[in-house]
Parts: structure tokens; sequence; C-alpha cells
């Protein structure tokens, strides 16, 4: 895979130097070669040290990990220590969980410009796959299968159902994708409202909760909130890496200009595809957690309403980082929680809407646009001042 | 060295924010004192957004009856809402429960988000769960709860009587159109149970889905044959099935559901509305019922809320029947929460409610036995649709007077009488 993307990269160059000749030719097409003195970079993109002997994890470490980075997994570790039990799981655990399915969405449209709101479907599908195989109230339907079978196969299922929907989708673009996926989703929501025999229609499937496992109740506050954030921390991880490695470029670059990664030899629909597996595996983990932090999985949660939820949520994030899915749970869940306490009990829902509404109009890149922005005017204006900040 | 200052100016962000969610929770912990925290939680969104409004308003009357005070404790009400999904209702509940610490939880509204909050009582074992108004018969009745109590009676004990009255009416055989969940099984197990024993038949049932806004391949299948329909639906739905079915040029009479004819129906104002006259339902009120407590009841409820309805719903009624219990209880007990509001539960127990229509006491799963009416649409002078009294069936039990043994919880397929 990797010697594929070299010989790509390499022909990108090729084909960047020859575009860049017919106007004006800052560089000649006959030197297409970098000059020597900036570091050779390797095939990801960073600087190859192989010079010095430090073991090449530590090197890593030093090169990716920021005291930032220290910070936030300090604050979220600590987190559940700090506290209740109501923050950690309430807020905190639901937010991971959801972040972690809003994360797929951020992949796909933040690096595959798909915007598929199918991606709570996936989810939910995981969810009912865990309280159809594994233990649930309703003993006629439930098989009570040992959770190390159920887990794999539930999130197993969730990604063949996740490559099917991609598969399905990948042909259309922009507006078709979104309807396209929307009408997936619904049609499960209906399945699973009106199926009696798998999904036990509108009542759902109640008391399902996360397995003893090691003599610890998972479903204790503390202990699924770590579980949760060790989940969403490698879904997170997982996208970090991906976006970096030769199939998420090709992915991006599939985003920007589909034509010219076809002609250069990439299978587009392939790689659509594959980044839908991809999505759906998080989402499938994702909605694996949900189901246990809800206790119960009804139609509801993969109706119309849920799967749009999500959408706000990646938006409101911002979709340009993967971090931005997180945060945009983390303001959700909030809003959803304690909007009811700040302004009349019939119109909290008009909150949550102005404060939708207020980020996407002020910020179109959601919360992180809003970050970066405030970080450059600070910036500009500690220059202009030569004054350091306060 | 930019680096550095800049680090410094984020972490002190950080740190200010950390600290300022510290200060959130000391200051809720310092909050708690004197008052009983009670949380309300009914349906302010989706299909009974209308009915969790009225409902309330049942809540805050039976507060105010009591100028807001118990035994020397002042009552804080923290309201929360859901959308009749079970979910939602949970996390409405452990918001209250845990982030608000109320001492007694009123609530919820549906079925299958009374059946879930029960689930979630046996988790807060120290916390005295009041039902609101949901009235599916496995919340009280299939793995009880010790600390849930249910002070009104369920969806099949409020149509204990009617199979009889749709037989009086000569109606022999019947089609059922019911929403696909616990409390229409309910309601249609209450029913049938009657019916089927005395003779009438059910040739089809359609279950549709709550929330459904399309009915017309239900109103396709209904057959030449029956003589009347019983329609279980509540809020929205209703007003939708109406529309569409007078549009469909239907004209078999309906017997309504206890939700079907409440007040939401009632307003209804399309060309079909002439036509709900003479429905019989079943439910635990009647707009006019002869009783000197009932019409102080809607007195008082005209008076406090003009923007109401013209006569409390069901939903207002039975939050306020099930508000006035958890006073009455903490009155019982002088206030007195302490030991894991062992007496207080204790009191609940016992406890004989006086409510508008008459006595409800408890069964050992904490479930009332109290009262249904037979009721019929009726027009009054203004013109105003209302229930009058058919009849009065006192002390209904909630296995409807079976053993335990012969009793099964309603569901789609049963009780069956083709």
């Amino acid at each position: 895979m990797s010697a594929v993307w070299r010989k790509a990269a390499n022909l990108d160059d090729a084909t960047r130097g020859i575009a860049r000749t017919p106007w004006g030719g800052r560089r000649r097409a006959s030197t297409p070669s970098r000059p020597a003195a900036t570091p050779r970079m390797t095939a990801e993109g960073l600087p190859d040290y192989s010079d010095q002997d430090a073991p090449t994890w530590l090197k890593w470490i030093w090169q990716h990990v920021s005291a930032r980075h220290v910070f936030v997994l300090a604050l979220v570790l600590v987190y559940p220590w700090v506290a209740s039990p109501f923050f950690t799981f309430q807020i905190g655990a639901q937010s991971l969980a959801l972040g972690l399915i809003a994360l797929s969405l951020t992949f796909l449209a933040g690096y595959g410009g798909m915007v598929s709101l199918a991606q709570m479907t996936v989810a939910g599908i995981a969810g009912y796959m865990v309280a159809i195989f594994g233990a649930s109230g309703t003993e006629e339907i439930s098989l009570n299968w040992p959770w190390w079978i159920v887990l794999p196969m539930a999130v197993a299922i969730a990604v063949a159902c996740a490559t099917a929907i991609g598969w399905l989708s990948v042909r259309t673009e922009g507006i078709y994708t979104i309807m396209i996926t929307l009408a997936i989703g619904t049609a499960f929501y209906y399945l699973a409202l009106q199926n009696y025999s798998i999904f036990n229609g509108f009542q759902g499937l109640q008391k399902v909760y996360p397995p003893t496992f090691l003599g610890i109740d998972w479903r204790q506050p503390v202990v699924f909130y770590h579980l949760a954030l060790a989940c969403s921390l490698g879904g997170y991880l997982l996208v970090k890496y991906l976006v970096r490695a030769p199939f998420g470029v090709a992915l991006q670059g599939i985003r920007d200009n589909p034509r010219r990664m076809n002609s250069l030899g990439y299978n587009v629909t392939a790689h659509r595809v594959a980044a839908y597996a991809v999505a759906g595996a998080l989402a499938a983990v994702g909605g694996v957690l949900l189901v246990w932090y809800n206790g119960l999985i009804t139609p509801g949660s993969v109706g119309t309403s849920w799967m749009i939820n999500i959408l706000i949520i990646a938006v409101l994030g911002g979709m340009r980082h993967p971090i931005g899915s997180f945060i945009g749970a983390v303001v959700f869940v909030l809003l959803q929680n304690f909007a009811i306490d700040l302004v009349e009990r019939e119109r909290f829902n008009l909150l949550i809407g102005a404060v939708f509404l207020a980020i996407v109009l002020f910020s179109p890149d959601g919360l992180l646009g809003l970050w970066s922005r405030l970080r450059a005017r600070l910036a500009a204006a500690r220059d202009r001042d030569g004054m350091p900040p306060t | 060295m930019k680096q550095s200052r800049r680090m410094f100016t984020r972490t002190l962000a950080a740190v200010a924010v950390v600290g300022a969610f510290g200060a959130t929770l000391a200051g809720g912990a310092l909050a708690q004192g004197q008052p009983v925290k009670i949380g309300l939680l009914a349906t302010l969104e989706g299909p009974f957004a209308a009915g969790g409004q009225d409902g309330m308003r049942g809540a805050e009357m039976a507060v105010r009856e009591r100028g807001g005070m118990v035994a020397g404790r002042k009552i804080e009400i923290i309201k929360a809402s859901s959308d009749a999904k079970p979910d939602v209702a949970v996390n409405a509940t452990r918001k209250l429960v845990e982030q608000d610490k109320v001492d007694i939880m009123v609530g919820p509204l549906s079925g299958s988000e009374g059946i879930a909050v029960k689930d979630y009582s046996k988790t807060q074992p120290n916390i005295t769960f009041i039902n609101g108004s949901s009235g599916a018969q496995a919340t009280t009745l299939v793995n009880p709860s010790t600390n849930f109590f249910r002070f009104n009676t369920d969806g099949a004990q409020w149509m204990v009587g009617l199979g009889e009255e749709a037989l009086k009416k000569g109606y022999k055989r019947v089609m059922v159109i019911a929403e696909d969940y616990a409390f229409p099984y309910s309601q249609v197990q209450g029913f049938m149970t009657e019916y089927c024993r005395l003779g009438g038949k059910v040739p089809i049932k359609a279950w549709v889905p709550l929330g459904g806004k399309d009915y017309s391949s239900v109103i396709a299948r209904i057959p030449k044959d029956v003589d009347a329909l019983l329609v279980v639906l509540g809020g929205a739905d209703a007003v939708n099935f109406l529309n569409q079915y007078e549009q469909a040029g239907g004209d078999k009479p309906m017997i309504g559901g206890s939700i079907t004819v409440s007040q939401d129906v009632l307003n209804y104002k399309g060309k079909r509305r002439e036509s709900l006259l003479g429905t019989i339902s079943a439910g635990p009120i009647a707009d006019a019922f002869d009783s000197p407590d009932w019409k102080k009841f809607v007195a008082d409820y005209k008076k406090q809320f003009p923007d109401g309805y013209p006569s409390p719903s069901l939903f207002a009624f039975v939050y306020y029947t099930n508000m006035k219990a958890a006073l009455d209880g903490l009155e019982a007990v002088k206030g007195d929460l302490s030991d894991g509001q062992k007496k207080y539960r204790e009191a609940l127990q016992k406890m004989t409610l006086k409510t508008p229509v008459g006595d409800v006491r408890l069964d050992e799963n904490r479930q009332a036995i109290g009262t249904a009416f037979i009721t019929e649409v009726t027009k009054d002078a203004q013109g105003n649709f209302f229930n009058r009294v058919v009849r009065k069936v006192d002390n209904t039990p909630q296995m409807l007077g079976m053993k335990k043994e012969e009793f099964k919880v309603g569901t789609r397929d049963y009780p069956d009488c083709p």
C-alpha cells in the first residue's frame, strides 16, 4: 500500500511540475528534486531523524505529543474522580459515546467529503445486535450468548451494514448522499419499529447492560466512563493515524478531486467504501457504548431526530479536526440537560436551537473554527502591539 | 518564549473552567437544606406535548392546594421534560435524582417510559418514585420495584365495563386500531377480556406506530362487516386518524380508549366532529361526573389555568392524584424522610387516598385499586362536547378479577377472539 502511495506521490509531484511550467515556470520541470537543505521527508510527511539514536517510539512521542495533549489527557482522566456520578455518567460517558459516533461522521464528511446521516443507524444496528445476541429483558428474543462472542459479532455485522450502505451511496454526491443515507436510516427505523420477531417493535429491548467481567460491574459510572474514554481515545487516535496514512491522504485527495485521483490510478469507489467501513467500525463501537449507557434500545434511538442530532454534534464541534466531534458532543449533552433550567420549561428547545444557530452563523467551522479564529486574532493583536498577552 | 506564554494562557483558561465547574458542584451541595425537593417529569415534547403540559398543571394544583408547604417544609418542584421515549425519560429522571438531588420523583407520562423509570428506580433505593400518568400494566405487575408507587389505575383497569357497554349498544364485531406499545395493549386487554367473555368478536387488530402520520393503509383494512372501531390513539394521533377517516368517507361508530376522547380530541375542529357524538369510552375521569369533590376540582382547575382546557384532561387529573399522594404521604409522616424514606413508604402503602372521583388504595405491588367511568360524548348548551357519565365502576383490581395464575399481561396477540 505505502509503495503504491509513494509512487503516486512522485507522480503527483511530476504532474505538479508539469502543470506549473506553462504559467511562469517558477520551478523548472527539468529540476524536480527539492533543494538539499530541507530534511528528507518520509512517505508520511514526517522529518526523517534516522541519524539520531533514540528508540523510534520515543521519537514518535516527541514528535506528536505536546503539553496540550498531556494536559487534556490528564484532565479527562482525573475528571471522574472530581465530578459527581451524574456528571461522570450522564454528561461524561454519554458525551464520549455520542462523540465517537459523531467522529465517524467527521471522518466520512471531513476527510472523505461524504455526509452520511446513516451513522446513527450503524450505531443502532450494533446496539440492537448486542441486545439480540446478548442478554436483555425480553427473553423470547435475546439469545444470551457470552459477551466475547456478542461484541465482535455486533461490530462485524454493523461494519458489514456500513459497507453495504457505503456501496449504495458512494455513487452519489453531495445532497444526494444525504438523501440516500437518510432514506436508509428511516427505512431501518421503520423496520425496527414494525418488526416484532427480531427488534421487538416500539418497545425495543430493555435491560441491556454491560457484562460483569474481571469481577467489575462495567456500568459503575467511573468504570463505564473509563471504558468509554478508552474506546473514544482509540477511535480518535485511529482517525488521527488514518488521515496521515496513505489511505487517508488518498481519501482526502478523492474528496478534493475524485476525477484526478481516478486518472492517477486510484479506485475511487473502493476507497470511499473502505472509508464507510472504517467509519462504520467507529460508529458501531459508539453504538455499543450507547446501548450500554441507556440500558435499552428502542426504534426512537435510531429515529430521524437522532440521525440529525449526530450531524448537529459534528457540525457544532467542527469537522476540520477529529477532536471537534467530542467538543460538539459535550456542548450538545450539556445543553440537552441544562437548557431546561435556564429558560422557561416549554421553551427550552428554543435555546438549544438558538445556540446551534448562533454557532453555525458566526463560525461555519463550528467551535473549533471559533477557537482558531480567536487564536489568530490574539496573535495578530500581539504582533501589532508588541505587547505580551495577559 | 512566545510558545510557552501561549501555553500558560491556555492552561490558565482551562484551570478557570475547571474551577467554575467545581464551584457549581459545591453550590449544588450547599443548596440542599430544609425544603423537600420533588422532581416532576412529563412530556413537553413529542406526540404527548399537550398532555404533558396539562399533567404539569395537575401536579401544580396539588402543590398549590397545600400552599406549597407540607408539615412546615417548603415544597420545591423541579421540572424535567421527555418526549415519550424511554431513554429520554430515564436521562431526565437521572438528572433530577442525581444532579438536582430530589427526594421524591413524580413521573413519567407514558407507558414505556414508566417501565424504564421503574427499572431505573431499583438503582436508587433511597428515593421514592411515584408514577406520573403512565399506565402500562407491566410497570407494577412484572418485576415490581419496592420504591415505585402508582396511585392511578392502569390502562386495563380503566377499560373495565366498556365491553359490556359496547354489546349493549349492539356492537357484536369490533375492529381494534391502537398504537403499538404497552399502554394500548393494556387498554385493549381491559376491553377485550370482558367483551370476548360476553360473546363479542374482534376479527382484526391493527397496531400503528406511535406518532404515525399516515393511517390510509389501516383505513383501507377496515372490513365492511364490523359494527364499530375501538380506537386507542392518543392526542395528535387520534386527531390525525379522525381527519383521514373523515376524508376516506368512513362512517363506522367509534369506541374510544381512555386517552382517545379526552379534552384534546373533544376540542377537535374537523367536519367529523359531530360524528364523535355518541362515542362511548372508558377512563379514570368523566368531565360531567356529578359529585361535589369533582366539581370543586374542575372549578379550581379553571380558575388557576384560564389558558388550560375547558375541563381538566386525564393527564391533569392523574398527575394531580399522584402528586397529592406524594404530599399526603409527607403530611402523614410530618415531613420525615429519614432512614432511606422507610416511614414515608409505609405511609404511602397504608394510605387511603381521597381523590375527586373516589378513594384509592394500593395493592401489594404498590398499584392502585380504584374507580373507572363509562362515558358517552354529548354536546352541552354552549356547543362544547363533554363526556356524559353512563356508569361508574368502583374498586377495579389490577388483575381484572382474575386469579394470579390465569392472568397474563396483554400483548399484541393476547387476548384474542377473532
